[in-house]
C-alpha cells in the first residue's frame, strides 16, 4: 500500500491544463483506497473499538454498563478459564499436525504427480466447501456414531483400547471425546492445508529434483533437501491457516464433542449468548487474539520464512 | 592429463529413445574420447538434450547401452553416476547460498570438510566473494559459474552441458566460451556440450557431431565439418553454403567435371560424398567467403583452372570487415559471396554483370537426392 501512495504522479499531457491532471493524478490512489478502507472501517476498526470498550466495563444487563476500566476482567476470564485456553492450542495444534500429514502427500501428489487428474483431485478437495459447514460437521456425527461402522472396526482392531489409555477416547465411544473433536477440526480445515501447500509445491523448478539427483542425492534426500525447505512457505500459510481458526473454532467442540472438551470459542459463545456477561466474553476474545498473535510472531521468526524467495 | 585412461569415454551403443509414437532419437552409437570437447550441435527438437539427458540417467533410453568407462551405467539413477550436468538456466537452489549450492554433491557424498575445496573451486570460476550471496543476487554470467562449479566440484568423469549459455547476452556469452573451454583444459574432463548455437559449438569443441530429426547427420572436427560438409542439412545449418545443382559429365583424373547452367564446374572426386555416374546429378556447394568477384570487363584477367560462374549484383551490403552480394546468376537464382574489404572495385554495384570465380579444392559435392534447403530455416531461429 505504501508503494501506490508514493508513486509519483504521472507526467501532465498539456501545457495549458497544468494543474488539474496532476491534482487529480495524486489523489488517484487514495480513491483507491477508500472503499477497502470504508469497509475495514466499518467492519474491523469500530468492533474492535466497541469489544475493547465492551471488555473494560461493569454493570449488569438490567442496569446497562458502564465504561470503568476494570481490567480486573481479563484476569479473572484467565483465571477461570485457562484450561479451555490450553485445551484450544492443544487440539488446534494436534489438527494442524494432522493436517500437515495428512495435507502434504496429497499436495506433493497433485503438484508432481497427478499428471492429467490435477484438476479432477484439485476440484474434490474444494468440492465440501460447496456444502455448509455445519451440515459436514453433523455428518461426522453419523460417521463417528456408538455402534457405527467405524466405532466397530476401530474396536475390533483395539485401536480404541490404545486411544482410551491415551485419554483420546472414552470407553467404546468415540462421539463426544477430544479424539472427535480433533478428527472434525482436521477435516474441516484440511483443505486450507491442501491449497496453499500445494501452490507453494507447484512453485518449485522440476529441474531442481533433477539437479539434486545429478548431485547425488537420493529421492529421499532431494525431499529433505530441497522440496521441503522450498516448499516452507506453504508449510507456514497453511499451518497459520489451520491453526487460527481451529483454536477459535467452537462448532466442533460444540456437535462432536461433550462438556469436558469444551474450547475457548465455546466458553466465549455461551459467555455472549446464554450467560450475556459481555465484559468477560471481550474480554476473552483479545485474550485469545493476544495469544494467536504472539505465537504466530514466534512461529515465523523461527521458522524463517522471510528469507524464502 | 591422462591419455592412457579411458574411464571417461562415452560410449552409446544403439542407444534410442521414443515417446509413444515420436521417436525423439533414432538408435545411435557414439563415443566420445577421455578429455575430450565434444559438442552435439542442432536445432531444437533434433534430440540433442534428450541424448544428453540419457547420458545424465535422466531418461531412460528405449534400447540400447550407455557405458562410462568400462561400467556399464544404463540401469544406474542419475544420483549413482559418476556424472554431472549444468542445467539450462542452471538449476540452482534458491534457499541455498553460493557455497551450500557448490559444496551439494560434496555434502551428499558424505564428505565432511568442504570449506577447502569449496574455496578452491569458486576461486576457479572467480566468485570467490559472492560465497554468501544467494543465487538470485547473481547475475546471469556468476549463475552460470556457480552451476559450473557445483559440478565441476564432485570431479565428474564427464561433464554434461545443456546450452548452458542460452540464458546470456552475445558478449557475456563469447566471453564465457573462451572461459570454459579454459577450465576444460585445465581440470581434463570430458565435456559433452548441447547447443544449438554453431558458432559456439565450433569455437569450443574438439568434435562435433551435428543432430537432425533424432539423428547424428555428421561427426567431426569444427573445420572439418564446415569445409567438407556430407548433408545439405549440415551445408546450410553450419555457416552458408551456395549449392548449385549440376549434371555429372567427365572424369579427368582426380576430378569430376560437371556441367551447370551451360558451363563447366570442376569437384576433386575426394570432396564428393554421393556416387557420381555420368549423367547423374549433383549438388555442388561453396562457401560464400571461398568465392572471388570480378567485373565482367575484366573477366580475362582471371586465372585458368578456376571454377567460374556468370551473373548479375542482385543485392550488396556492406558490414565493416566485408561486403556481402547476393548475385542473380544462370546457375542459381541466388549465390552469396562474401568479399573483404580490401581493395573495393567501385563498379561492383547491383545491376553489374560480374563472374564469380573461386579455388576448384573449394568445392564439395552432395546427394541431389536430398532437400537443398535442409537446415535452412533451423538457422534462422
Amino acid at each position: 500500500m505504501s508503494t501506490l501512495t508514493e508513486a509519483p504522479p504521472p507526467p501532465s499531457p498539456t501545457v495549458t491544463d497544468k494543474k488539474a491532471p496532476r491534482r487529480r493524478g495524486r489523489f488517484t490512489p487514495y480513491w483507491l483506497l477508500l472503499p477497502g478502507m470504508l469497509w475495514l472501517i466499518v467492519f474491523f476498526a469500530l468492533p474492535m473499538i466497541y469489544q475493547a470498550s465492551t471488555s473494560v466495563q461493569t454493570g449488569s444487563l438490567e442496569e446497562g454498563y458502564r465504561v470503568t476500566w476494570h481490567f480486573a476482567t481479563y484476569w479473572h476470564a484467565l483465571a477461570d478459564y485457562w484450561p479451555q485456553f490450553l485445551r484450544s492450542v492443544a487440539y488446534a495444534a494436534s489438527a494442524t499436525v494432522l493436517c500437515l500429514l495428512l495435507g502434504y502427500p496429497l499436495a506433493y501428489l497433485i503438484a508432481f504427480r497427478a499428471g492429467r487428474w490435477r484438476n479432477l483431485i484439485m476440484i474434490l478437495v474444494i468440492a465440501p466447501f460447496f456444502t455448509s459447514f455445519l451440515i459436514r460437521t453433523l455428518a461426522w456425527k453419523t460417521i463417528l456414531a456408538d455402534g457405527g461402522p467405524v466405532v466397530g472396526a476401530l474396536n475390533t482392531l483395539h485401536v480404541l483400547d490404545v486411544t482410551s489409555w491415551l485419554g483420546w477416547t472414552a470407553g467404546d465411544r468415540v462421539l463426544a471425546t477430544p479424539l472427535a473433536v480433533v478428527c472434525g477440526l482436521t477435516y474441516n480445515f484440511l483443505p486450507f492445508m491442501i491449497l496453499p501447500l500445494y501452490t507453494s509445491l507447484e512453485r518449485i523448478d522440476g529441474r531442481l529434483h533433477e539437479a539434486a539427483g545429478d548431485l547425488y542425492a537420493k529421492p529421499w534426500t532431494t525431499f529433505r533437501k530441497v522440496t521441503f525447505p522450498l516448499s516452507m512457505p506453504g508449510v507456514v500459510s497453511g499451518t497459520l491457516l489451520t491453526f487460527i481458526p481451529a483454536a477459535g473454532d467452537y462448532v466442533n467442540a460444540e456437535l462432536l464433542g461433550s462438556t469436558d472438551t469444551r474450547m475457548i470459542g465455546n466458553v466465549i459463545q455461551t459467555q455472549f449468548l446464554r450467560i450475556l456477561d459481555y465484559p468477560t466474553a471481550a474480554a476473552l476474545s483479545f485474550i485469545l487474539m493476544a495469544a494467536i498473535l504472539l505465537m504466530v510472531t514466534v512461529y515465523i521468526r523461527r521458522s524463517g520464512t522471510e528469507d524464502l524467495v | 592429463m591422462k591419455t592412457t585412461d579411458n574411464s571417461g569415454d562415452v560410449r552409446l551403443s544403439g542407444i534410442s529413445k521414443t515417446y509413444g509414437s515420436f521417436t525423439a532419437v533414432h538408435p545411435l552409437d557414439l563415443t566420445v574420447p577421455q578429455g575430450s570437447f565434444f559438442a552435439l550441435l542442432g536445432a531444437s527438437g533434433c534430440g540433442k538434450t534428450t541424448t544428453l539427458r540419457m547420458i545424465a540417467g535422466l531418461e531412460e533410453p528405449s534400447s540400447g547401452t550407455v557405458r562410462l568407462g568400462d561400467q556399464d551405467v544404463t540401469a544406474l539413477p542419475p544420483y549413482k553416476r559418476p556424472v554431472n550436468t549444468v542445467f539450462q538456466s542452471y538449476a540452482l537452489f534458491p534457499h541455498l547460498d553460493v557455497f551450500e549450492n557448490v559444496a551439494f554433491g560434496l555434502r551428499r557424498r558424505g564428505i565432511k570438510s568442504v570449506k577447502k575445496q569449496v574455496e578452491d573451486m569458486l576461486e576457479l570460476v572467480q566468485l570467490g566473494e559472492q560465497a554468501r550471496k544467494k543465487p538470485h543476487q547473481l547475475s546471469g554470467g556468476q549463475q552460470q559459474r556457480v552451476a559450473v562449479a557445483r559440478a565441476l566440484i564432485n570431479h565428474p568423469q564427464v561433464l554434461l552441458l545443456d546450452e548452458p549459455l542460452g540464458a546470456l547476452d552475445l558478449k557475456l556469452r563469447r566471453q564465457m566460451q573462451l572461459e570454459l573451454k579454459r577450465i576444460q583444459t585445465e581440470v581434463g574432463i570430458t565435456f559433452v556440450h548441447v547447443t544449438h548455437d554453431q558458432e559456439e559449438a565450433m569455437t569450443m569443441a574438439d568434435t562435433v557431431a551435428v543432430m537432425n530429426a533424432g539423428r547424428v547427420e555428421q561427426l567431426g572436427a569444427p573445420t572439418d565439418l564446415y569445409e567438407n560438409p556430407q548433408t545439405t542439412f549440415v551445408a546450410n545449418f553450419l555457416g552458408t553454403s551456395n549449392l548449385i545443382e549440376a549434371e555429372v559429365g567427365t572424369r579427368s583424373g582426380d576430378d569430376i567435371v560437371l556441367e551447370a547452367g551451360g558451363g563447366k564446374l570442376v569437384l576433386p572426386a575426394a570432396r564428393c560424398s554421393a556416387p557420381t555416374t555420368a549423367g547423374g546429378r549433383l549438388l555442388v556447394g561453396v562457401r560464400p567467403e571461398k568465392i572471388s568477384l570480378t567485373h565482367a570487363d575484366d573477366a580475362g584477367e582471371i586465372p585458368e583452372g578456376r571454377n567460374r560462374v556468370t551473373g548479375r549484383i542482385a543485392d550488396a551490403s556492406f558490414i565493416g570487415v566485408s561486403t556481402q552480394y547476393v548475385i542473380d546468376s544462370p546457375v542459381c537464382p541466388e549465390l552469396d559471396v562474401y568479399v573483404q574489404n580490401i581493395e573495393r572495385d567501385s563498379r561492383l554495384v547491383p545491376g553489374a554483370e560480374v563472374v564469380l570465380h573461386w579455388n576448384p579444392a573449394h568445392t564439395f559435392g552432395l546427394d541431389a537426392a536430398q532437400d537443398i534447403d535442409a537446415g535452412l530455416e533451423e538457422e534462422a531461429a
